[in-house]
């Protein structure tokens, strides 16, 4: 007798647990992994999962194993020109098994060991320790909004809200049940004058009673209301606060002259972890590409990171330009505004206390964050200076030097490391 | 092929149900019986290929406990099953009573018949019949233990945490191919008793761990002779017992799970020792009833064509010199073996005559019974490889001596060669040369404390570089100083290793 059970509804992962345990012993080099893993990515497709892969000696499993050497005799399949007593060349080492190879076969695989982390994975990984400032408004700001929710039906509410499928059936269903015994009456009734009218004729008093009777009865069973106001059901709907989900990233980049190819490109990878960071919290954001010269446009990805322009640099122009975005069109409330902004440190001299101006009074109060990097293997410069005043009166603005490309991460984490207040 | 008695065939959907698979059972079933083949009861389940990954990360049982080795074989799995390089098996089968066999639901019906007959007729049978299984492993209690075990595994690592636990599960690992029992015959297991016992020993262990400790300082001034007796005073092969009865420091819990792990071992050692007989037995049953279903007119042709296509792929000996060569594979000889005992029993030739005339001519079904219960790969090689099949395979044997600049061919399937080969592939069967020989030699009683492992060199073969890690898990568990010492065959030692624990305060 066989038991046939159908498992496949059953807890699936199984394996859950022991995967998260490999990932935990295995964090280390995991993060390693990941970090080297950024660098050779773009911004588009940073946002997928990533192979991770670590060099399989550090997590084997050791054994007492034989090494190679010493005298191994092993049998073959396939004979095709041998006799006994034949003398042939070793195989290459590491050439395929095939060709008589008899070295020992337990060995350990030397290739890395590879597996896919899912994006979420992935992420953790990346921004582990990271934690995005001032969340507070966030949260606050969460209850501001609701979201109206189907919820099942109420016994009362407004008349635009009747359900009239639910509701008629409730009036069925109170008609069958308030009927049934005068039915029942009847039917009884019933069968009795069909008797007695056979047997005592139409015209007997007794028929004729019964007759009534069935009457009345009948006259009750059409009082009852075809539709009462017990019947009524309504659609019910509940408010559901909606948390504030949306965010909008303001990058803003220098495009002069002296910002060459190589700067934007550090650039862009910082606005690409900007990007990913807030995109672990928020679920929609948008952005806003800024660049500028002298003076400040407004582009999409493709412009901003790949035309080239020339000339002086007026950073206030680009300042200008998202105080009046903010003001336009993120100025309800409901939106997390991020500034990110890069720059090369080269400004007009005159336009930096300027710009120190517009971001204290105009920019800062409305920011969650505010981060300026300066990208530069020189000495600091004017702006730089001028917006140290700012970091000492400003908490929700920081600033950081970018030297090359391997500074990138490390700066990332520097400005968005846990505070642990 | 001629049907003598036409039977309505069963239906040959490609896609299986319920009613189906039980259909194709009750048929497997009844020839299987009209075979002889005596099995645990069958109990299929029916599972996902995701499940079926999460089966093979936990070394094919429904239950194990926790660990991130077996993450990290879930994870290879996983990702050479997405990336198509590799099928799932088609089936696993668990050596329990009722025995087990998971079914995958892609799995087309011919595939699942084909499986009901591999797993839960041809692996069951083997289960229970074979010597090595009936001794080595219960069938009625191996899921009761593997619960008790996860369960009281996840309870250390509640009290001690989980780190502790895994790095001694990881020590304990590592010394787990040293850690069966090859000779002696083990104390059965039972749920029941394990659990009695369990809280006895470790009081009692400990206890005793403690006396041998605890006596020493008072032996110091005995007689000088005595200091050179060794302890253990037989070597022990067994490395895990061992240290689950003898290392000093452990604590009761962590001897437990040490046990834990050695009882595992030794539950799948059998199926180390068996993998060609096992697997060539239970594909030549499913070969030979299918067949047979065939020939009384149950299987339809489309049924019989996938069949054999599958089945040709998994008995498939590619020659020794094509990239996916990978040695013998044990399918194919076990099937190939299997079939020529059946040949020699039935229709023999001279030379089978004079190779096998025990059972040339003799009843095919009890000689099979008795190959089947009493041989290992190792036996089964050495006693009925015939010539017919090495000829067939076309083997021969390669020396390879690091001494030499060339490798030699020693043997191959001639007149000469045959008894070479047949004695050459059974030793290559033989666990006990494939894997080091290292047994517990002394330890220091009245010095150091430090424990010495004895291997003992075969064939000028070395040690593999892994062995300083897995002696620092060693030491781990042993607490103090372990060193590694080879014996040469001309009688020579030499020490290989040695992992230092210093303490002060013991």
């Amino acid at each position: 007798m066989v038991r046939i059970i159908d498992r496949r509804f059953d807890s699936k992962k199984k394996s859950a647990v022991n995967r998260q345990r490999f990932m935990r012993r295995f964090k280390h080099q995991i993060r390693r992994a990941v970090s080297d893993a950024i660098g050779g990515r773009s911004i588009r497709d940073v946002d997928s999962g990533e192979n991770i892969s670590i060099p399989s000696k550090d997590l084997s499993e050791p054994q007492f194993q034989h090494g190679e050497g010493g005298v191994w005799e092993t049998v073959f399949s396939g004979n095709d020109r041998f006799s006994s007593g034949d003398r042939i060349n070793r195989p290459p080492p590491g050439g395929g098994q095939g060709g008589g190879s008899s070295a020992s076969n337990e060995g350990e695989g030397e290739d890395d060991f590879v597996f896919q982390l899912n994006r979420e994975e992935f992420l953790d990984l990346f921004f582990e320790d990271l934690e995005l400032p001032n969340l507070v408004r966030t949260q606050l700001a969460q209850l501001v909004e609701y979201k109206s929710h189907r919820a099942g039906f109420t016994n009362d509410g407004v008349p635009a809200n009747i359900n009239i499928i639910r509701s008629l059936r409730g009036a069925l269903g109170r008609r069958l049940a308030l009927g049934a015994p005068h039915w029942a009456e009847i039917r009884e009734l019933q069968e009795e004058l069909d008797e007695k009218r056979e047997a005592l004729g139409e015209d007997h008093e007794e028929v004729q009673e019964l007759a009534e009777k069935i009457a009345r009865l009948r006259a009750r069973i059409e009082a009852i209301p075809f539709i009462d106001s017990y019947d009524l059901r309504y659609n019910n709907r509940v408010k559901v606060p909606k948390p504030t989900t949306s965010a909008v990233m303001f990058c803003v980049m220098d495009v002069s002259g002296s910002m060459d190819e190589e700067k934007k490109s550090t650039a862009k990878r910082f606005f690409m972890l900007l990007y990913l960071f807030l995109l672990r919290t928020y679920e929609r954001i948008e952005v806003v590409f800024i660049r500028h010269h002298t003076i400040a446009k407004e582009v999409d990805e493709e412009d901003f990171f790949h035309s080239r322009e020339s000339g002086g640099t007026v950073v206030s122009s680009a300042l200008v330009m998202m105080r009046d975005i903010i003001r336009d069109r993120y100025g309800s409330g409901a939106w997390n505004i991020y500034g990110a902004q890069a720059s090369d440190g080269d400004n007009w001299e005159n336009d930096s206390p300027q710009c120190r101006e517009l971001l204290d009074a105009t920019i800062l109060p409305f920011c969650q964050y505010f981060a300026y990097i300066e990208i530069t293997p020189g000495e600091p410069q004017n702006l730089w200076r001028e917006y140290q005043v700012l970091q000492a009166s400003h908490a929700n603005f920081a600033m950081q030097r970018i030297e090359n490309m391997g500074d990138i991460y490390p700066v990332f984490r520097e400005l968005f490391k846990k505070s642990l207040i | 092929m001629k049907r003598e008695t036409p039977h309505k065939p069963l239906p040959a959907n490609s896609e299986w149900s319920f009613e189906l698979i039980d259909a194709y059972h009750k048929e497997i079933a009844r020839v299987a019986d009209d075979f002889g083949l005596d099995t645990y009861p069958n109990q299929v389940e029916i599972i996902t290929a995701e499940q079926m990954m999460d089966a093979y990360a936990s070394v094919g049982m429904p239950v194990n406990y926790n660990h991130w080795s077996f993450g990290k074989h879930f994870l290879s799995t996983e990702k050479s099953y997405k990336r198509g390089q590799m099928g799932l098996a088609y089936e696993i089968v668990i050596n329990s009573n009722p025995c087990i066999a998971y079914l995958m639901e892609e799995n087309t019906m011919t595939m699942q018949a084909l499986v009901i007959a591999h797993a839960a007729y041809g692996h069951n049978s083997f289960f229970k019949g074979n010597y090595l299984f009936r001794t080595w492993t219960n069938a009625d209690a191996i899921i009761d233990y593997l619960l008790f075990a996860r369960s009281y595994i996840a309870q250390c690592e509640e009290r001690y945490g989980e780190e502790e636990v895994e790095l001694l599960l990881d020590s304990c690992h590592a010394l787990m191919s040293v850690g069966v029992d090859r000779y002696k015959r083990p104390a059965k297991l039972s749920m029941a008793k394990e659990q009695l016992r369990q809280q006895e020993r470790e009081a009692y262990m400990q206890s005793q761990v403690n006396q041998l400790w605890r006596t020493l300082p008072f032996q110091e001034t005995r007689a000088t002779a005595e200091s050179e007796r060794r302890f253990p005073a037989e070597p022990e092969e067994n490395l895990l017992y061992f240290i689950e009865k003898h290392a000093p420091l452990l604590e009761p819990w962590q001897r437990e799970v040490v046990r834990i792990v050695r009882k595992v071992a030794q539950y799948f050692f059998p199926q180390r020792q068996t993998q060609v007989m096992n697997e060539g037995w239970a594909t030549f049953w499913h070969y030979t009833l299918l067949n047979k279903l065939f020939d009384e007119g149950y299987l339809a042709d489309s049924f019989m064509l996938e069949f054999l296509q599958s089945h040709t792929n998994v008995v498939m000996q590619p020659p020794y010199n094509v990239p996916w060569h990978r040695g013998i594979n044990p399918y194919a000889l076990g099937f190939s073996m299997w079939q020529d005992i059946r040949r020699i029993c039935e229709h023999p030739t001279d030379e089978d005559r004079a190779w096998f005339p025990d059972i040339a001519g003799s009843n095919w079904l009890e000689t099979f019974d008795f190959a089947m219960r009493n041989f290992k790969d190792e036996s089964f090689v050495a006693q009925y490889l015939s010539p017919k099949v090495m000829r067939d395979f076309r083997m021969f044997a390669i020396e390879d001596d690091e001494r030499e600049s060339k490798l030699r061919v020693s043997a191959i399937h001639d007149d000469l060669g045959f008894r070479r080969i047949r004695e050459v592939l059974s030793e290559q069967y033989n666990l006990g040369n494939r894997e080091p020989y290292i047994q517990v030699w002394n330890v220091d009683l009245r010095g150091d404390r430090s424990l010495t492992l004895r291997h003992h060199e075969h064939k000028r073969r070395p040690l593999g570089k892994t062995i300083d890690q897995v002696m620092k898990h060693l030491a781990r568990l042993w607490g103090f100083t372990v060193r590694l010492e080879t014996l040469k065959p001309d009688g020579s030692i030499e020490l290989l290793q040695e992992a230092r624990i210093e303490r002060r305060d013991p």
